[in-house]
């Protein structure tokens, strides 16, 4: 399978890139880690007449500390992730999670930034960026503009970026004491999307849950910020009847699309284990 | 579309070629480079049997354009052997019954070599982690796993003593 016909371009910069998105508008397409795109162009469900390859910016990648926040630049490879010694201490839910997606090869191509703004629901990153509460910087030709994740997502495939637009790079602030973090994903087999899969940050004072952060992948046409599950913790001292009592709430937001993995009523329950599963291990964590 | 002229080293050799950006590197590889070695499986990144080494990463060769090789250290299958001797993972492949129809195989080496690379001594659980973007429909992984784990005690013999001689 090789894709469609397009013209190459490789630039430099972030500036040339953006010219380059300016000029050929709808016609082009950024080309991140290529692990979504490139076979969607083989099977033609993509054909940009533009490839606009942004792997050759060095600015978009790293992991750096600034004025007490984490940034990590779009065109970070997920196993630049799992290795990053400054995420595993200070946001061990990102390496954990990159784990959990695709293979050892593939990691090693595929980016966070492309992950997040593929928009493509079964990826893993969106809904993690929602219950880290990160923020995306948005780069256009009319200058820059911050995005929280939980305003990113207008449906599948389809984000608040503009045709001229390169998300650059990821603000997240480091995980604060006495929180826990837990990602939890099923999934039938390595590199296969999440049937269901769900994050959550808890934040806790002794017994009782100062705060909680709950999302969920592959259960609706975007990933799902649960906040209403989010209220059903907080300020409550939490015990396995509030925890299935969020989950409850959780599984009343999925609208998942029935496939091979499963019908909408299975993976609604997967949904609500994953959420269970999240908060136990976030809260355990939480405690130390 | 105009053709792109792209160079890299491929097996420690300068190569050069003339491409359509839609070209797939493992295309490349197999068409006109004439280095047949590496396969073409799923053509959609999960098999694993295109997998090369790419400036010093494994990568899917089925999954990247060729033109992104421009200046690129590429190893495949064919480069793994030195001096008509093979690697210690081919011997060990090859002694633990570590392949049987072997269409994954090159994949399976290189991915390996690789891992060998990140981690010289691994443990069964490391090897079927790292492993895990190949897949075998024959062996069941077995003799797989148990060739790399020999592979990795001659390395590291054959290492400590070089290390006394020197």
């Amino acid at each position: 399978m090789i894709p469609p016909s397009f013209q190459y371009h490789a630039p430099s910069s972030v500036n040339d890139a953006i010219a380059l998105l300016s000029q050929y508008g709808d016609e082009a397409k950024l080309l991140a880690g290529g692990h979504s795109l490139l076979p969607m162009m083989k099977l033609r469900f993509a054909e940009p007449g533009h490839l606009v390859d942004i792997n050759n910016i060095e600015s978009l990648k790293g992991i750096r500390e600034e004025n007490g926040e984490i940034v990590i630049g779009a065109m970070t490879s997920e196993n630049a992730l799992i290795n990053s010694t400054l995420l595993q201490q200070k946001c061990p839910i990102l390496p954990e999670a990159a784990h959990l997606i695709a293979d050892p090869q593939v990691r090693n191509r595929g980016t966070i930034g492309g992950d997040i703004a593929h928009g493509d629901p079964g990826n893993d990153h969106p809904a993690i960026m929602m219950a880290l509460d990160a923020t995306f910087t948005l780069v256009g030709s009319n200058g820059s503009r911050q995005v929280a994740a939980t305003d990113f997502y207008l449906g599948t495939f389809y984000t608040v970026l503009e045709a001229d637009e390169i998300l650059t790079e990821i603000r997240l602030a480091p995980q604060l004491p006495n929180t826990g973090a837990s990602y939890q994903k099923l999934k039938r087999k390595t590199g296969d999307f999440a049937t269901a899969a769900a994050a959550a940050v808890i934040e806790m004072s002794g017994e009782t849950c100062q705060s909680a952060r709950i999302s969920l992948t592959n259960l609706g046409p975007t990933a799902l910020r649960a906040s209403d599950a989010e209220a059903v913790l907080a300020g409550q001292v939490i015990t396995d009847e509030l925890i299935d009592q969020a989950a409850q709430k959780a599984m009343d937001l999925c609208v998942p699309a029935e496939d091979l993995r499963g019908d909408v009523e299975y993976k609604t329950h997967m949904g609500g284990e994953m959420t269970r599963r999240a908060i136990r291990t976030a809260v355990k964590r939480a405690r130390g | 579309m105009d053709k792109i002229q792209v160079s890299f080293n491929l097996n420690g050799q300068p190569v050069e070629v003339l491409v359509e950006p839609r070209e797939l590197l493992i295309h490349v590889l197999r068409e006109q480079l004439q280095q047949t070695g590496s396969h073409i499986g799923c053509e959609t990144s999960h098999c694993g049997a295109c997998t090369v080494d790419f400036n010093g990463e494994s990568v899917k060769s089925c999954t990247l354009l060729a033109v992104q090789a421009q200046g690129a250290e590429v190893m495949t299958i064919e480069g793994l052997a030195s001096n008509g001797e093979l690697h210690p993972l081919q011997q060990a492949f090859m002694d633990e019954h570590g392949l049987q129809c072997g269409f994954c195989t090159p994949g399976m080496l290189m991915r390996s070599y690789r891992l060998l690379q990140e981690n010289s001594d691994p443990t069964e659980v490391e090897i079927r982690a790292g492993m895990s973007g190949n897949l075998c429909r024959c062996t069941g992984y077995q003799n797989i796993v148990k060739s790399i784990q020999k592979a990795a005690t001659v390395i590291n013999e054959s290492g400590r003593d070089e290390a006394k001689t020197a």
